[in-house]
């Protein structure tokens, strides 16, 4: 059983890894984007998104207490302890792919960071509202986009459902809670993901038939990052972000 | 006879260092010049993404990931307004990148190097920006109005660059053994490129004539680089670095540093197009802006819907 110190560690852990991740993927936009202002907008959430890890990775940092630092925990934990859901994790694909991905983490987070700000933890609560002012730009982008792209020609709406229609499986796991919800939840400190079910699906419902995109359907959610099982992704992402500091474990940069 | 009001118009505008603005009457040649110079700073300021961008996903802290993320970004943006402001001349930014890929518009010759190492992001700071800031804050008082006010601007971001830089640089040979290699490496492979950003000799620059007349130029090639071997090598000295140049010394009668003689077959070799990564760059940009082509397409047929 968690205590909860535990059960904080792991929570914040989750934040700041999905953050991390998401960061790492946006990054990879860096002089691919479709048009110079694109390539900006990716790479500025990119970054909004790497800061927002910091922040939660380092207060996780302290609540575990045995000196270790944000870096540490970002570049030398080994992938079975990442706990990014895996719908960060999946390739960039193509810019339509991008901007379903984009619409369907800032519509979770966007809601999650809200509640979050409610968080009877007073650093949780100020990272998230941070995040929520930043997310809320993410999300405006991201539908702007999912409108564009939906309603542009037959070729981007094409590529767009498409898009939506591999990256539905991975909504599902967005809401589940573990062992560390349980005990958090009780305290005010987390927030029922369940809750957030119902906004959330109807946000992207109404969103997608704005854009003349089909909503899609999955037989099957995946699932697995909560207790720390990925796809095969997220093992090439560590081994390019952490090379430096596995490389040269003593150096400091 | 109307050309001949109109350039003496606008010579005696240049004499009293008055701006020339879009809508004044200027000489085709001095337009021309223009273009050719800001479309050319423009597409340096988005290749250079590329080699930066390179160590992106291997920044080896999130600190650095993040600054190195945002001077990206500010690269990305004075590429923006600098096509903005060769926009003003009456060319689109899609003629420009055009110009780029045929090979007519080229870009700073310093970005057909490759960065090898994450020390490579610390001299591309330092010595790449660095050398870039020498010429952009001469450039601030160039004669054409919207040039000059975008270098004003990018001044500003690029000294934030060159100290990240240089903090990189610092902290490295501040390191263990293995980084203090790496960054000195990094130097003698960057140093004597940086030195060819400035140009051929003023005695051997092709299109320094009129740029002097029109004051778009205000310091000579020979006079920049002098400017930024100064200003370097103590900063080198401080941490310890050597400058990868055995002839390299104080003159005290000049009070500035004499250097050894710049490579210019190898100048001409990576300007000619056989530098390492210069097919690699254009490649790069040549393919991305093709598989773009839909979402631009996407973005125009939205945007038609909407009136």
């Amino acid at each position: 059983m968690m205590n909860k110190q535990e059960a904080i560690f792991k929570y914040l852990v989750r934040l700041g890894d999905c953050a991390l991740i998401h960061g790492h993927r946006l990054s990879e936009w860096c002089s691919r984007g479709p048009i110079l202002e694109e390539d900006l907008a990716l790479t500025n959430m990119a970054l909004d998104n790497i800061g927002r890890a910091q922040a939660f990775l380092k207060y996780a940092a302290e609540v575990q207490g045995n000196g270790l630092s944000e870096d540490d925990l970002a570049y030398k934990r080994d992938e079975r302890a990442f706990y990014n859901n895996l719908l960060t994790e999946l390739p960039i694909g193509d810019f339509a792919f991008t901007i379903a991905k984009q619409l369907l983490l800032s519509v979770f987070e966007n809601i999650q960071m809200q509640a979050l700000c409610k968080s009877a933890d007073a650093t949780i609560a100020g990272i998230a509202a941070k995040s929520h002012k930043e997310v809320r730009y993410h999300l405006t982008h991201a539908r702007d986009w999912t409108m564009r792209l939906g309603k542009g020609t037959l070729e981007s709406n094409t590529r767009l459902q498409q898009a939506f229609n591999q990256l539905w499986m991975y909504t599902g796991e967005l809401f589940e809670m573990y062992e560390e919800d349980a005990i958090l939840n009780k305290q005010g400190i987390a927030i029922d993901l369940n809750e957030l079910k119902t906004p959330y699906y109807n946000t992207i419902t109404s969103i997608l038939n704005d854009s003349n995109i089909k909503m899609p359907v999955a037989d099957y959610m995946q699932t697995g990052s909560r207790k720390g099982i990925h796809t095969e992704y997220l093992g090439h992402i560590l081994s390019e972000m952490q090379y430096l500091q596995r490389a040269y474990p003593d150096a400091k940069w | 006879m109307e050309s001949v009001i109109v350039s003496s118009d606008f010579q005696s505008k240049i004499d009293q260092d008055a701006n020339i603005e879009p809508k004044d009457s200027m000489p085709d040649a001095y337009r021309e010049h223009l273009i050719r110079q800001i479309s050319q700073h423009a597409h340096s300021e988005v290749i250079g993404m590329q080699p930066e961008g390179n160590w992106i996903t291997r920044a080896p802290s999130l600190r650095a990931k993040q600054i190195l993320l945002a001077k990206i970004q500010d690269e990305g943006g004075h590429g923006l307004y600098l096509y903005s402001a060769a926009e003003t001349l009456g060319i689109s930014r899609d003629e420009m990148i055009r110009q780029l890929h045929s090979g007519k518009a080229k870009y700073s010759n310093i970005f057909n190097y490759p960065a090898l190492t994450w020390a490579d992001i610390g001299a591309i700071g330092w010595l790449v920006d660095g050398a870039a800031i020498v010429n952009q804050v001469s450039l601030q008082r160039t004669s054409y109005g919207p040039y000059a006010r975008a270098m004003v601007r990018i001044c500003k971001e690029e000294s934030f660059h060159q100290r990240q830089g240089y903090e990189i640089m610092t902290k490295m040979m501040n390191g263990t053994e293995a980084q203090k290699q790496m960054a000195q490496d990094a130097m003698n492979r960057w140093w004597w490129p940086s030195l060819m950003m400035f140009g051929p000799h003023d005695s051997d620059s092709p299109h320094s004539g009129n740029a002097f007349t029109w004051k778009i130029k205000r310091k000579s090639n020979d006079e920049l680089r002098q400017k930024f071997i100064d200003k370097t090598v103590q900063q080198a000295e401080v941490i310890g670095l050597t400058i990868p140049d055995p002839e390299l010394r104080w003159n005290e009668t000049k009070q500035m540093y004499d250097h050894g003689e710049i490579n210019w077959e190898e100048f001409k070799r990576v300007i000619n197009g056989n530098g390492p990564c210069n097919r690699q760059r254009m490649e790069h940009h040549m393919h991305v802006h093709a598989e773009g082509a839909w979402v631009r397409e996407a973005a125009e047929a939205y945007a038609k819907q909407q009136h």
